[in-house]
């Protein structure tokens, strides 16, 4: 079956061969631009939030001009303050944290490190891609119909978004296109992960064993399977909640429920069923965010510790294992919904679990490092960076898995600093890690060190800033989702916090132009990139920067190397690159 | 540390066919299965969890028509998934036109299904059963009902164009043994989800006495 993608030629016109391309590494880069389109929305859009909290009364006409209607007066209403809400998690959850590790890198460097000539099933990965841009467009279509966009969170827990417009702005023509993007992004996933898992088996070139794949490989298969089984159900939720609205069923609307002084048709059906599907989505669903952004990382801190990765295989050990426990907490997002408490205790206890594998990952890194001689290049800043914030972000999770310590804190800032720090910017990090470190690779040209240093010291900096001083607000019980922070005695003592926090994330927001400059300027004017400039060891430093349309030519590469496999004693050189012939190992 | 890389050398997969024996297309269509199959858990538990919050799930169903036409229906699937597995063998033997003729047959089996099915579905919608209410109580009834007995015909009626797909390519001598053995696969898989929707869905509903 290795056979089945023999070496091709480049198409040769312009569309097949840039825009409906099955070249992975094409789809790869679309991936990444479309992540990066989304995040710069997503970022826009957060901070129009940031503005709303950190001045309340203040008017902003000039802001208005990108939401004339929602924005009238030039002032963010609390509903549409909600539906930034929804639409900034949306965006960001599946848009980009989903969608650049996985989609992007994983496209354009999985097939590369396994030795394949591409993936197992092109067609379907270039419909992968075309479905995700249709998912998003749908998404931002949102805001401009009717009502706009949906009020109801990334999560639309139910009865709120099941009811229809009588329950908000947003609500009627808005939820529906969110489910139905949600929907084709599920659709998407599921053909991503099919060629994933299949091209991770099956696709490997001669002497790469599973024990030889890098753990970028692993994380990303990992990441796949997680994908496969956790979408699906989010699609069967989805098409229930969608029969909510439109087919007159109430599968999550209670009887005799009562909104605006009218009481419902509906009868008979459980909110909770919801959230249990969405859960059992959505927790998996932080994994897949993360996973990828773990690979990364012990990628490049081996790389540039220029040590063999600590313990490779309770590496993969530990990603299997977060994997698996990710799909059995998702009650713990559920422990003040009314679920039984003895199930609530078996959720406890399972979340913390995965504070085990957490900590073996930690360790292994800390130990990578240990007695290394560190470059401190501008990936192996965001790889370190990485650890950091999983290590913070981690330990607040340690605190909100414990039913007596989530009952008070739940739904305050502390939630949000914690899922911001764990799932959002910590992926952010590999993102960031991964494209300063192959963008060599992709382009061919290196980007620029200085800008690449400063971006990360504005922005490592600037995300402490940000969301040290919200779990602060979350002790001191502010909750989130609240537009109206004027309004309460309780809250007024915390406002200057918000300004605190809306001004650093200013400066974070404008420290990434920084980023999107230093890439765009170093696509078309950096130094040209050698074929293997960090000096790295795995497949994709062993063919010309950018790689050619069949990757490796007609002759596959034949392994002979473990993934990690610097400072050998006794060898030329710091590092033997996995296709060095196997008497190099020989000390 | 070379002790350290050593370890790493165990399971050393030398190239060649694929490492795990099973084709790509194949291994494609078992994790479309899986994941597909979580959709229909999906609904199932969903199904469970609104049928056992409910305080009085109608259990309307008769033995005629009802459970006996439905036993028809099941009856027909299973004897094509009969004829798909001889559909395989008969491919796998390299004989063409008899793989046509048992996907031609699986494909009448699954059309009689959709047909019976359809009747059903018009005597319900006959007796007043909606997506939102129907004559003996609970109105998540119908919903599940139509809703699950819905997607599941989806998938039949899909199946159904799939294999004329691939009795027209076999005929042509387009497919291979490989591409019949995997839209068995899929038609089994599609059997299967039946023998679950069956009980659950006709045989606990049945009228007691």
């Amino acid at each position: 079956m290795t056979q089945a993608v023999a070496t091709h030629e480049a198409p040769k016109s312009f569309i097949r061969r840039y825009i409906f391309s099955t070249d992975h590494k094409v789809i790869g880069l679309q991936y990444l631009f479309l992540a990066m389109a989304a995040v710069t929305i997503g970022i826009v859009l957060s901070i129009y939030m940031r503005l709303r909290l950190a001045w309340p009364t203040e008017r902003w006409p000039l802001l208005a001009k990108l939401f004339p209607q929602a924005m009238a007066g030039g002032t963010i209403s609390p509903e549409f303050y909600l539906s930034l809400v929804t639409m900034h998690g949306t965006i960001m959850v599946f848009f980009v944290l989903t969608t650049a590790p996985l989609g992007g890198f994983g496209n354009y460097f999985l097939p590369i490190q396994v030795g394949a000539h591409d993936m197992a099933f092109p067609v379907l990965n270039m419909l992968s891609f075309w479905v995700t841009l249709a998912g998003f467009l749908v998404l931002l279509a949102a805001f401009f119909v009717s009502g706009g966009a949906p009020i109801s969170g990334w999560t639309a827990y139910a009865p709120l978004s099941a009811v229809g417009e009588i329950a908000g702005p947003g609500l009627g023509m808005g939820q529906n296109l969110w489910i139905v993007s949600i929907a084709l992004f599920c659709i998407a996933s599921l053909l991503g992960a099919l060629n994933f898992i299949t091209t991770t088996l099956n696709l490997r070139t001669k002497g790469m064993s599973m024990t030889r794949l890098p753990l970028t490989v692993w994380a990303w298969f990992t990441t796949a399977v997680l994908a496969l089984l956790a979408f699906p159900v989010l699609l069967a939720g989805g098409i229930l909640l969608l029969l909510d609205r439109v087919a007159g069923t109430s599968f999550f609307v209670p009887a005799g429920l009562i909104v605006s002084d009218k009481i419902l048709p509906h009868k008979g059906g459980s909110p909770l069923l919801w959230q249990h599907l969405f859960w059992f989505f959505g927790h998996p669903e932080v994994y897949i965010a993360i996973l990828p952004g773990m690979g990364i990382t012990s990628h490049v801190l081996s790389t540039f510790a220029r040590k063999p990765i600590f313990g490779y295989r309770a590496m993969v050990a530990a990603i299997f294992a977060i994997g698996l426990l990710g799909f059995l907490v998702w009650g713990h997002h559920m422990f003040v919904s009314g679920m039984s408490p003895y199930s609530a205790i078996a959720f406890s206890l399972l979340t913390l679990s995965i504070g085990v594998p957490s900590a073996i990952k930690t360790f292994n890194w800390l130990a990578t490092l240990y007695k290394a001689q560190i470059r401190f290049t501008v990936p192996m800043l965001f790889a370190l960076g990485f650890v950091s914030i999983f290590v913070t972000g981690g330990l607040s999770g340690i605190i909100l898995g414990q039913t007596s310590l989530d009952i008070p804190m739940h739904d305050t800032y502390f939630v949000v600093a914690h899922f911001h720090l764990i799932m959002g910017v910590a992926a952010i990090f590999g993102i960031f890690a991964g494209t300063y470190y192959w963008f060599p690779k992709m382009f061919g040209r290196m980007m620029n060190d200085a800008l690449g240093k400063l971006h990360f010291w504005l922005t490592f900096i600037g995300i402490y800033a940000i969301f040290i001083p919200m779990h602060i607000l979350g002790i001191a019980g502010h909750p989130r989702r609240y537009a109206e922070t004027a309004g309460f005695d309780f809250l007024a003592p915390l406002q200057p916090i918000h300004v605190f926090i809306t001004i650093a994330a200013l400066v974070t927001a404008a420290a990434q132009v920084l980023f999107f400059f230093n890439f765009f300027w170093s696509i078309w004017k950096g130094r040209r990139a050698e074929i293997n400039p960090w000096r790295a060891t795995t497949l994709e430093w062993t063919i010309p920067s950018p790689p050619p349309h069949d990757n490796f030519g007609p002759q596959a590469p034949v392994v002979h190397h473990g993934p990690y496999e610097y400072s050998v004693p006794g060898a030329a050189e710091d590092y033997i690159l996995q296709t060095a012939p196997p008497t190099a190992m020989k000390s | 540390m070379a002790e350290h890389i050593e370890r790493l050398r165990f399971a050393e997969w030398e190239g060649g066919i694929s490492p795990f024996a099973v084709g790509s297309k194949k291994l494609g269509m078992w994790l479309f299965i899986v994941s597909d199959s979580l959709t229909f858990s999906g609904l199932l538990v969903g199904y469970s969890y609104v049928r056992i919050a409910s305080e009085r799930w109608p259990m309307p169903f008769e033995l005629w028509p009802t459970i006996v036409m439905a036993t028809l229906m099941t009856f027909c699937l299973l004897s094509s998934s009969l004829t798909m597995a001889l559909a395989v063998r008969a491919s796998s033997l390299g004989d063409r036109s008899r793989t046509v003729r048992f996907i031609l047959l699986t494909m009448l089996g699954g059309i009689l299904f959709i047909l019976l099915h359809a009747k059903e579905w018009a005597g319900l919608i006959a007796e007043g059963v909606r997506m939102w209410e129907n004559p003996w109580g609970v109105p998540l009834f119908g919903a599940s009902f139509f809703t699950l007995t819905g997607l599941h015909m989806l998938h039949v009626a899909s199946g159904v164009i799939y294999l004329g797909v691939i009795a027209l390519g076999v005929s042509r001598g387009r497919f291979t043994h490989e591409d019949v053995e995997i839209s068995g696969l899929y038609w089994h898989f599609v059997d299967l989800v039946w023998m679950f929707i069956f009980p659950l869905v006709y045989l606990l509903s049945v009228k007691m006495p």
